[in-house]
C-alpha cells in the first residue's frame, strides 16, 4: 500500500493506492452519484450512474469500481457526464413501472432523488411498461417487480452480510429479476431469514414491508458499514 | 325531418360529457340523452396490487375530492385489516371528509353554478362565468374563495397537502393532530360559518325567482339514498344507508352500508361510459335514485347542528323532489359541516396519540362507504392470502345519480328548447340541470377523456346540420 496523489476536478487530493476514485472524492466532499454502490458491500458496477473521466482514458470508467493512481486527472462533472447520468435514469425509469405519487417509498426514494438531482424533468425514451408482478408471500415483506432497477444490492447484502444467499438475479436482458432461492416465492424460502437486510438497503420501493402506504417506506440503508467494520475489529 | 342536437362539451362540470338532444319534424323535443364520454378502468388496474396503495392509488380517481375516496378505500382496508380503528382516528377522518365537502360544495356553487343563479341563465355567455360574476358581486365571490380555501387549509393541516394528501391510511391515520393545528383551524371557523350563512340568506330570497327552473330541472319522482346516523341526523362519515321515495315512504332503513350489493345494481347503457346504477327491489330503470346533498336532506329528520337545522327550515318548504334545490341544500351542507367540524375538534380526546390500528389482513373482502360531496361512496375489494387484490368495485357518487341526469335533461329540454328558434340559453339550462348536481365525471368513470361542449343539429340520416360549440 502506497499512498498517491491525483486530482479530481482540478483539486488536488490524495489516498491509498488500493482506493476507488468514489471513496476519495467522498472523503473529499466530492459527490458522485450513485444507486448500486453502498459502502460495506462489494463492488457491482451495476448502475453505471458514477461514470467520471480519466485523462487519457476515452472510456468513461465507473468510480466505483476504478482505483486510483498517481498522477490521475478525474472530472466528476461534465455535460457528457451529465447527458449519460440522465439518460441512465430516465432508462430505468422507461424499464420498469415507477409510479411515485403512490409508491411506499415517495419522497425517501434514491431513484427519485438522483433524478431530481440530475434535473430529469421528462423521459426521452419510450415506456415499456412491462407486465411484471409483486410477490408478496413473505409474512413481513414483498417485493415489487414493477420497481426494480437490478442494483443488487439485496442480493450482496444477503450473501454477504447476512450470510443466507436467499437472492439472487434470474434470466436476463429485458427478462433479468431478482430471484428467492430457485425462482420460488419469497415466502417459501427455505434460506430466507427474515432478517430485512435486502428490504433496508433497497434505493428504490421494490422493497418494502408490509403494511406501509404511500410514502410511508423509509429505510436505513447505514447498517451496514457499521456491521461490517464492527466484525472486522473482532476478527 | 327529424334533427338531433348535440352539447358538446358541458362546461362548467367536473370531467367531460355531452348532451344530445332529438327534436321532431316541428322542432320539438322528442328525446334527450347525457353522455358521459370517458374510460378510465381503475377497477381493472388496482387488480395484483397490495391493498396498502388502495387508497393513494384510488385518491388518483379525482384531483377535485381524492380526500373522499381516501376515505372510502382506507374504510374498506379497514374492513380487510377487520380492526375498529381509534375512536379519535374516526374523528379525524371524519373532520377531513367534512373539510372536503365544504371545499368542493363552495367550488360548485360558487365556481360553477353561480354565475347562472345571480348572472342569469340567459346572460352573455362570455360573463356567464366566476370572472363575471367578480364584476358584479364581488362580495360572494370573496366570500366563496374563502369558504373553499377554508375548507383547502383545513386539509393541508391535517394531511401535509391539500390534493392527495397520504394521511388516511388503512386502519387509522399516520399523524396525531397536534394543539396548535387544531387551534388554527378552530380560529378559521368561525368567519367561513358567518360567510355560509350570509350566502345561505341571500340564496333563500333569490331562489325564488327561479320558478320555471324549479319546475323543471328534473322535477320528478325518484328515490333518494344515503347514510343517516341512528340519532337520523346526517353521517359523512358512517352511519347505515337509508332509501326513501318522493312521498317520504321509507323502503330501506338501517341497511349496513356493507350489504350495498343486496340494494344496487349497475346496468350498462349503450350511450354513455357512465354505469347507471338503480334501487334493485323495484329493478331497472324504476328504481331510479337520487343521492347527494338534495338526497342527504330528504332522507333525515334535520341536518343536527344549529345553523344547518334553521336553514333546514327553509328547505322543508321547497319543492324537494326538484334537483334544482341540489343548490339550496348544498349551502345548508357547507353550514353543516363547519359547524359539526368545530364541535369535533372540542371533542376531549381529539388530541389523543393513538390514531392508528396496526394489523395483518384478517379479511379477504372489505367494503368503505362514505358521503362524498356529491353522495355516496362505495368502495369495495377483495383480496388473495398474500394481501393483493383480486377484486375491485367503485361506484361514484355521481354515478348513482346517472339515470337521474338523463331523465334531468330530457325534462328541462322537453321544457326551454325550441328547436325552430335556437337560443344559446336554451342550451346553458339544459347544462344547468347536469350542473345541479355538479357531477364529477373523471370520477365516476374512473377516464380518460378531452374537454367540455358541443350542440349539434343532426338530420335522420345522420347529417350534421348545426353545431354550437364552445
Amino acid at each position: 500500500m502506497s499512498v498517491v496523489t491525483l486530482k479530481i476536478d482540478d483539486r488536488d487530493v490524495s489516498g491509498r493506492d488500493d482506493e476507488t476514485i468514489l471513496e476519495i472524492a467522498r472523503e473529499n466532499g466530492i459527490v458522485i452519484p450513485t444507486l448500486c454502490y453502498l459502502e460495506g458491500l462489494s463492488i457491482a458496477g451495476a448502475c453505471r450512474l458514477c461514470l467520471v473521466e480519466v485523462k487519457g482514458s476515452s472510456k468513461l470508467l465507473p468510480a466505483c469500481a476504478t482505483r486510483v493512481s498517481e498522477g490521475m486527472e478525474v472530472s466528476t462533472q461534465s455535460e457528457r457526464l451529465t447527458h449519460y447520468r440522465r439518460m441512465i435514469i430516465e432508462m430505468l425509469f422507461a424499464e420498469g413501472n415507477h409510479i411515485c405519487s403512490v409508491c411506499v417509498s415517495n419522497g425517501h426514494c434514491q431513484l427519485q432523488d438522483a433524478a431530481v438531482a440530475l434535473g430529469v424533468d421528462h423521459i426521452g425514451v419510450p415506456y415499456l411498461y412491462p407486465n411484471r408482478t409483486v410477490d408478496a408471500s413473505h409474512e413481513l415483506f414483498g417485493i415489487d417487480h414493477n420497481r426494480c432497477i437490478l442494483c443488487a444490492r439485496c442480493v450482496r447484502v444477503c450473501d454477504e452480510v447476512e450470510g443466507a444467499h436467499t437472492w439472487d438475479v434470474g434470466a436476463r436482458g429485458i427478462e433479468a429479476r431478482v430471484i428467492t432461492d430457485f425462482r420460488t416465492p419469497w415466502g417459501d424460502s427455505d434460506t430466507c431469514t427474515s432478517c430485512g437486510k435486502c428490504v433496508q438497503v433497497c434505493p428504490t420501493g421494490a422493497l418494502f414491508a408490509k403494511g406501509k402506504s404511500a410514502g410511508e417506506m423509509m429505510k436505513q440503508s447505514e447498517f451496514v458499514q457499521y456491521l461490517v467494520a464492527m466484525r472486522g475489529r473482532q476478527s | 325531418m327529424t334533427n338531433t342536437i348535440t352539447i358538446d362539451p358541458v362546461t362548467r362540470i367536473e370531467g367531460h360529457s355531452k348532451i344530445t338532444i332529438q327534436l321532431d319534424d316541428a322542432g320539438k323535443v322528442t328525446d334527450a340523452h347525457f353522455h358521459v364520454t370517458q374510460m378510465r378502468g381503475f377497477e381493472k388496474f388496482v387488480e395484483g396490487r397490495p391493498f396498502h396503495e388502495m387508497p393513494s392509488l384510488t385518491a388518483r380517481t379525482c384531483g377535485i375530492c381524492p380526500v373522499s375516496h381516501l376515505l372510502a378505500s382506507a374504510k374498506a382496508c379497514d374492513g380487510l385489516l377487520a380492526v375498529r380503528i381509534p375512536p379519535t382516528a374516526t374523528k379525524l377522518r371524519k373532520i377531513m371528509n367534512l373539510a372536503q365537502i365544504a371545499q368542493s360544495h363552495a367550488l360548485s356553487f360558487f365556481y360553477l353554478s353561480a354565475p347562472d343563479l345571480l348572472l342569469g341563465m340567459d346572460a352573455d355567455p362570455a360573463q356567464r362565468n366566476i370572472f363575471g360574476l367578480m364584476n358584479v358581486n364581488p362580495e360572494l365571490v370573496r366570500g366563496g374563495v374563502k369558504l373553499r380555501q377554508t375548507g383547502q387549509q383545513i386539509i393541508e393541516l391535517l394531511g401535509g397537502k391539500r390534493v392527495h394528501p397520504s394521511w388516511i391510511v388503512p386502519g387509522g391515520v399516520s399523524e396525531p393532530l397536534t394543539e396548535e393545528k387544531r387551534d388554527r383551524i378552530l380560529a378559521m371557523l368561525p368567519e367561513a360559518i358567518g360567510l355560509a350563512w350570509t350566502t345561505y340568506e341571500w340564496y333563500a330570497e333569490e331562489v325564488e325567482r327561479f320558478k320555471d327552473e324549479i319546475e323543471s330541472f328534473a322535477n320528478f319522482p325518484t328515490l333518494f339514498m344515503g347514510l343517516v346516523s341512528p340519532r337520523n341526523t346526517l353521517a359523512m362519515y358512517g352511519g347505515d344507508l337509508r332509501v326513501v321515495a318522493s312521498n317520504g315512504a321509507v323502503l330501506e332503513d338501517r341497511r349496513p352500508a356493507e350489504e350495498y350489493a343486496e340494494i344496487i345494481g349497475e346496468k350498462v347503457e349503450p350511450f354513455s361510459y357512465l354505469k347507471s346504477p338503480y334501487y334493485k327491489p323495484i329493478g331497472y330503470p324504476s328504481g331510479i335514485y337520487r343521492v347527494g346533498p338534495l338526497a342527504r336532506l330528504n332522507i333525515v329528520g334535520h341536518p343536527g347542528t344549529r345553523l344547518a337545522d334553521a336553514a333546514f327550515e327553509g328547505f322543508k318548504k321547497l319543492d324537494r323532489q326538484s334537483s334544482f334545490h341540489y343548490h339550496y341544500a348544498r349551502l345548508i351542507e357547507i353550514l353543516y359541516c363547519l359547524e359539526r367540524t368545530e364541535q369535533l375538534l372540542h371533542e376531549p380526546d381529539i388530541l389523543s396519540k393513538h390514531v392508528r390500528a396496526e394489523a395483518k389482513p384478517n379479511a379477504e373482502e372489505g367494503v368503505g362507504v362514505s358521503e362524498a360531496p356529491r353522495g355516496t361512496l362505495i368502495h369495495h375489494y377483495r383480496i388473495n392470502e398474500d394481501g393483493l387484490i383480486t377484486y375491485a368495485n367503485l361506484i361514484i357518487a355521481t354515478g348513482h345519480n346517472s339515470l337521474a341526469m338523463d331523465r334531468g335533461v330530457l325534462q328541462v329540454a322537453k321544457r326551454f328548447v325550441n328547436g325552430a328558434h335556437l337560443q344559446e340559453s336554451m342550451l346553458n339550462r339544459v347544462e344547468a340541470v347536469i350542473r345541479a348536481y355538479d357531477p364529477c365525471l373523471s370520477c365516476s368513470t374512473h377516464a380518460v377523456g378531452q374537454m367540455p361542449l358541443e350542440i349539434n343539429l343532426v338530420a335522420p340520416d345522420g347529417e350534421v346540420i348545426d353545431t354550437v360549440r364552445r
